[in-house]
Order: structure tokens, then sequence, then C-alpha cells
């Protein structure tokens, strides 16, 4: 058990880039709003200007619109991979590396790698390719990123499975947001040119909805310029940190230090996500604490194990962990918070705690009452049927 | 109308609003081109080679729409690049944009550029970041009638990603670098809280629960009992970095103490002066006044004291705080210490 927190800073990927690749992101919040397209687009332009720019992976989706702007540029062939009988096609890193290129183009970002190829995601092969010290051009849509899972769930009812956790976006050099009306786009998608009618019709039932897009919409814009604001914050010229950028409250005291209890309970994966995009905001360190018992006996085992998932998910998405022992988890948990000057506890809310309540056990009431100068911030789920995961 | 919207010159409003027009062409609508700047880049010339285009009037050194042509040949739709030209004197209408109200009152459709400084409502906030105000700003009460989409043109500033930053860059051109991500910002904001209200009037109609919203909206429950200094300032804060609206709400209470009163007026007195939107709430039950609001409004963080004063078992089970805790599915609620 450790008390004292390391400087945060380390975790920055922006602070260490150096000499590796910069990553440019092309941000949409639904497939056919354009993002393939412009990113082919500025890849057109830097060719012609000179730069030595490939295309690693492309997904033409049999959009006629899109693979007229791939014409003139050098593609590198496609690794095929043989999965249950079925050969598919995927990025063949390896051959990006020994060409070396200055730009490589990367289509969809989220995407799942096969069984049986070298890396289970896209976006490790697009480290891999940065760290070589190759530039990236790639596209994304809103709904992969980790932290908005929950948010999304909530919004459309779609569990995404494939997400990118957002520490790789923070390190993006640019993100620039590809948009278009929710009208052009339903009009694009009933004029069969983002999908094939079965899948277009499956598509309108899921995320295609228009409140659901004009949300998501809302969600890619806001990300946009929460992304630029971080990256305005940082590169700011001290003269130009104008009262556009400073809150229009002074800052008293230190910066926010925020604490996730991680517990064996499953909603802590989603108050990981909640803690992390929240210390993201307000600029804070962040970090996920566990408390198990200290004697480890048989029963608590399934728990300790939890716990500990748990807390490789936060590791995963850049959030330090501790792992505490005691007994009492709001005696430590509180016990902590002091030692490390944090200022926001984060707790979840477990869905039965009226008897904990009643015999005055309950976690969250004794958090609160002990954190005499601590915010603490309970988060409580929506409760919503999931449904089965669509496109 | 559909707007394309951009921070500056030159992030490439032009060529996704003439590469739409094309689209549009190749899809067998009747496109025209109404309104042209002096000079393109070649992809540009490239598409404008493929539309239909109305030649501007001249005079002296500058151009407008020849709006008779365009009502004569009424087309489907009009491609005006540049939406807050003024015109030449001399020219029926002293602004480009009351030329486009006369083709859409002819129920012509149309596609156009603009920049954000050139919007009545945002010239403060463009002025704030750039220290300059353009003279002829498009009225607000204009765009809120006509322009029933708007397209943000996000682009970053030239072309900075993939040359190595050169060594000890002027102060000058990264103030400039600076002021031009802050407009983008803003562009995108104000994109996204044109779709928000498009959200939120879908939801409405069709009897949605605002929850599904996706803007933060934070309110603090400000009592006649304590100090709420702290609270407002940090709501304040979340407000701001999250981009999101910011609340403040009292549920009223009878028979309070002249220092409560003074303690409440305070509190009140800095909420508005912090710019939070205040709300008076009534009800017999607290929790159930406060939570109807926050549904109905879609709030996504609760700021709430809790007092350590009185006896604890009583003041927080069962109280504001806990009943919060209970019922308040899906929002934050965030307890302070005071």
């Amino acid at each position: 058990m450790s008390s004292s927190i390391p400087n945060s800073a380390a975790l920055s990927s922006e602070a260490s880039r150096g000499s590796l690749g910069r990553l440019q992101l092309f941000l949409g919040y639904a497939a056919g709003v354009g993002k393939t397209y412009r990113m082919l687009e500025e890849a057109q332009r830097l060719k012609s200007q000179g730069e030595d720019i490939v295309v690693g992976y492309f997904e033409p989706h049999g959009r006629k619109d899109t693979i007229a702007r791939t014409v003139g540029l050098e593609m590198i062939p496609t690794e095929t991979i043989h999965y249950r009988g079925v050969a598919l096609p995927e990025m063949d890193s390896s051959a990006i590396l020994e060409r070396r290129p200055a730009i490589c183009v990367v289509d969809e970002l989220a995407h799942t790698n096969v069984p049986g190829s070298g890396r289970q995601k896209r976006w490790e092969d697009v480290q891999v390719l940065l760290d070589a010290g190759i530039n990236v051009m790639t596209t994304m849509n809103i709904q992969h990123l980790e932290s908005l899972n929950d948010r999304v769930f909530h919004i459309t009812g779609i569990r995404v499975r494939e997400t990118v956790p957002d520490w790789l976006i923070k390190s993006a050099s640019e993100i620039v947001m590809v948009d278009a009306t929710t009208e052009a786009l339903l009009n694009r998608l009933k004029r069969g040119v983002i999908y094939a009618p079965e899948k277009a019709q499956q598509a309108l039932e899921n995320f295609f909805k228009e409140s659901t897009l004009v949300a998501l919409r809302e969600l890619a814009l806001r990300q946009t310029a929460h992304e630029l604001d971080v990256r305005g914050a940082v590169d700011a010229p001290e003269q130009a940190v104008d009262a556009f950028l400073r809150s229009r409250v002074p800052e008293r005291g230190t910066r926010d230090k925020i604490l996730i209890y991680v517990s064996a309970d499953p909603s802590s994966a989603m108050l990981i996500r909640r803690g992390r995009r929240m210390a993201d905001y307000l600029c804070a360190e962040c970090f996920a604490v566990g408390v198990v018992p200290p004697v480890r006996d048989h029963g608590a085992v399934d728990r300790v194990d939890a716990v500990e998932t748990h807390l490789n998910f936060a590791r995963n998405l850049h959030v330090e962990t501790r792992t505490l022992q005691g007994e009492d988890p709001a005696e430590m948990i509180v016990e902590f918070a002091r030692r490390n000057q944090i200022t926001q506890i984060l707790l979840g809310r477990p869905k039965h705690r009226s008897w904990e309540v009643l015999m005055g056990t309950d976690l969250i009431l004794r958090v609160v009452r002990k954190a005499k100068d601590v915010r603490v911030i309970i988060v409580a789920e929506h409760r919503r049927a999931p449904r089965p995961a669509g496109i | 109308m559909k707007v394309f919207l951009g921070y500056a010159s030159g992030v490439g409003k032009s060529f996704q609003m003439l590469d739409e027009g094309r689209r549009r062409h190749e899809r067998g609508e009747d496109v025209v081109v109404c309104a042209l700047q002096p000079e393109y880049p070649k992809p540009i010339e490239a598409i404008l080679a493929n539309l239909e285009t109305i030649p501007m009037l001249r005079i002296a050194e500058s151009e407008s729409i020849d709006v008779d042509a365009v009502v004569n040949r009424c087309p489907q739709v009009a491609l005006i690049d540049g939406l807050a030209y003024e015109n030449p004197p001399g020219t029926a209408n002293a602004q480009r944009w009351q030329d486009v109200g006369q083709l859409l009152d002819a129920g012509i459709s149309v596609v156009t550029t603009v920049n954000l400084q050139y919007l009545e409502k945002l010239q403060e906030e463009v002025e704030r970041i750039t220290g300059k105000r353009v003279s002829c700003a498009i009225p607000s009460g204009f765009l809120d009638n006509t322009a029933d989409e708007i397209v943000v043109v996000d682009a970053p500033p030239g072309d900075t990603l993939w040359c190595e930053p050169t060594p000890g860059s002027a102060a000058s051109v990264l103030a400039e670098a600076h002021k031009l991500s802050r407009l983008r910002e803003l562009a995108l904001l104000v994109a996204a809280s044109v779709v928000d209200r498009q959200l939120e009037s879908y939801l409405r109609s069709h009897g949605l629960d605002q929850s599904s919203g996706v803007q933060e909206r934070i309110v603090v429950c400000v009592s006649p009992r304590s100090d709420a200094t702290r609270m407002l300032e940090s709501g304040r804060r979340n407000a701001d970095r999250f981009q999101g609206e910011f609340y403040v709400v009292y549920v009223q209470e009878r028979a309070i103490s002249k220092r409560e009163q003074d303690t409440l007026d305070k509190n009140l007195k800095y909420a508005g002066e912090l710019g939070a939107q205040i709300k008076i709430l009534s009800g017999f039950d607290n929790t159930e006044a406060i939570l109807d609001f926050a549904k109905h409004v879609g709030i996504t963080q609760i700021f709430v004291g809790h007092s350590t004063r009185h006896g604890l078992r009583t003041r927080i089970w069962g109280s504001l705080v806990d009943q919060l805790i209970r019922a308040a599915e899906g929002i934050d609620v965030v307890v302070y210490p005071q």
C-alpha cells in the first residue's frame, strides 16, 4: 500500500511525444457523414504538395464518391487473415513500417482485428506506426470513445463494444470534426449511399434514428470543442490567455484531485469512465482506489478478483490505481483522501441500499459524514433495459 | 436555407458548399451558382466548370448577385458563396443577406457560407477573442427565421500539423494561432447549441425524457441556512469546464428568520453575479420540487450542501441529500461540505 501520489504528468503522452509520429483524427458522429472522404481529400492535397503519403487501410463500403478520392494515392496491400474458413483483409502494419512513409492514412481507428492478427485493435497498430515516427491520419465516430460508452448506451440503447481509450485521442495532435446535418445523413442512407438496402433498414432501427443522430452530433461537436480547449490551454502563449479561457471565478486552492472508489459492483466500470471524463474536463488528477480485506478468506476471493479486474480497466484508461487493505472501505477511502489532498470522491449508487441505510452501514452516508472537507459525488446509473448490439 | 459555418476564411467552406452543389447536381437537382469569390484554387475551379453560373453584376470594383436574373431563371437550388457581403452602393439592397431573403421568398432553396464573426449574436464573443468587430453583421432574426440547417466546417488553421514547428516562432504567430483556435472552438460550440435546441424540441415533441440530452446542465441548490459561496463557485466552474448551463434553485420555505433571509439573499445575489439562471421553486416536498425541475430541464449534476451542525442521523438519513441520492436516477449528486 502506497500513500504518496506520483506526479500524473508522466501519464500525459503529449509530454513524451518527441520524435514520434503525429496523429490527426477525423471525428464524425455516424457512418456516412464523410469522414473518409474528408480525410482522403486532405491526403490528396498533401500528396499534391509533394508529401510522401500512403494509404495503409481504406474501407470502401462501395461508396463511389469516396473510392474516387483514392485515385492516384499509393495503397499498401492489406494482409489476408484466415479465420474460421473466411479470408479477411487487415492492415499490414509490417509492410507499412518497411515502406516508412511520412504520412499514413488509416481508416476506422476503432476497428477490432480478426483473431489471429498481430494485435487485437487497429488503434494498437496505429500506435506502432506512431512509435516508428510515422504520422497517421485516421477516422473515428464519437460513439467509440471509451469514456462516452455509458452516455452512448443511454442515448442509443446500444452497448458499443469497439472502443478507443481517451488517452489516445488526447495524444492526437489534431482533431477535426466532420459535420453533416442529420437530414442530409438520413437522406444519404435512404438513397442507399451509406449501406446496402438490408443493412440500411437495420441501421434505421439502431443508430440512425433522428433523435439518436442529433444527440450523437451534439456529443461530437462538444467533444471536438473540448479537445481544442484542452490543447489551447496547453499551447496558449502567456499574453493570449484571455478571459475566454479562464473560468469566470477565481480558482481557489490547488488543482482538483478526484478519487474513484472501485468496488466489486459492476457499476464500477461506469464510475471509472465518468471519473476519467470528469478529470479531463476539470483538468484534474484522478485515482481509482479499491479496498480489499486484509485477510483473504475464502468468501472474499471473488470480490477481490472483481475489484482487481476493475482496477485493470482503470489502468487501461490511464487512471492511476491503488489497492488499500482494510475492513472498513468508508474509513479507508476518507483516510486516503485526507492524506492525498483529494478534493472529490466519486461513489457509485448500488442498486439496493435501503437495508444498509437502516442499519447505518451504508457506505455513501458514512463517507459523506466522514469526509468533512471533501466533495462527495454520487453517480447514479440510468436504468435502461439493454438491447442487443446492433451495427 | 442551409448554412456552412466556418471560423475563418480558408478553412474550406467554399469547397464543401460547392461540392455539395456538385453532388446535388449529379443527383438531378437544378443547381445554379449565384455568387462567387473573385478567385479559387484548382479543385474548386474543377467543380465550378460543371455547374451553371449566373454572372454577378459588376459595379465599380465590387459585385452583387443578379437577383432579377436568378429569380427569372428560378432554379431549385442557388449556391451563394459568402452570405455576409456588402453590396456596392446603388444596389437595391445594401446587404447580400437581403438579396438572399428575396431569393428565399421566391421559393428558391439557398446553400451558402458564412464566417462566425459576421453573426450578430456572436459579435461580443468574437471581439473578446480577436479584439475586432466587423461592421456588417447578419441580424440574428434573419438567420433564426431562414437557416433550417447549419453545418460547421472544421479544419485546422493552416498547414501547421505536418511541418515541424519553427523553433522560437514569433510570439505574435503563436498568439494568432491561439486566437484562431478559440474561434474554432466557438464555431463548434455555436453549432452544438443549435443542435441542442433541435434535440430538445425533438424530445419534447415526441414526449421523450430530456435525460437523453447531451449538454451538461448543473444546478446548485441553495438554502437560507448556509453560505453557498464556495458551492456556487464550484458549480460555475464545472459549468464552464463542461461548457454547460448553470442553474441555481431555491425551494421556497415559509417563516424564515431575518438572519436566514439575509443569507439567502446573499446566496441568490452571488448566483446572479455568476450568471446563473435562478429559479425559485415551490412545493411541499423539497426533493420532489428539485427533481421535477431537474427532469424538466435535463439536469446532469445537482450540487447540494450538507451541514454537520445538526444531529447527523436526522440530517442525513431521510434528509434532502439522501432522498436526492435515492431518487436522482442518471443525475450526479454532488454533496458539498458546508
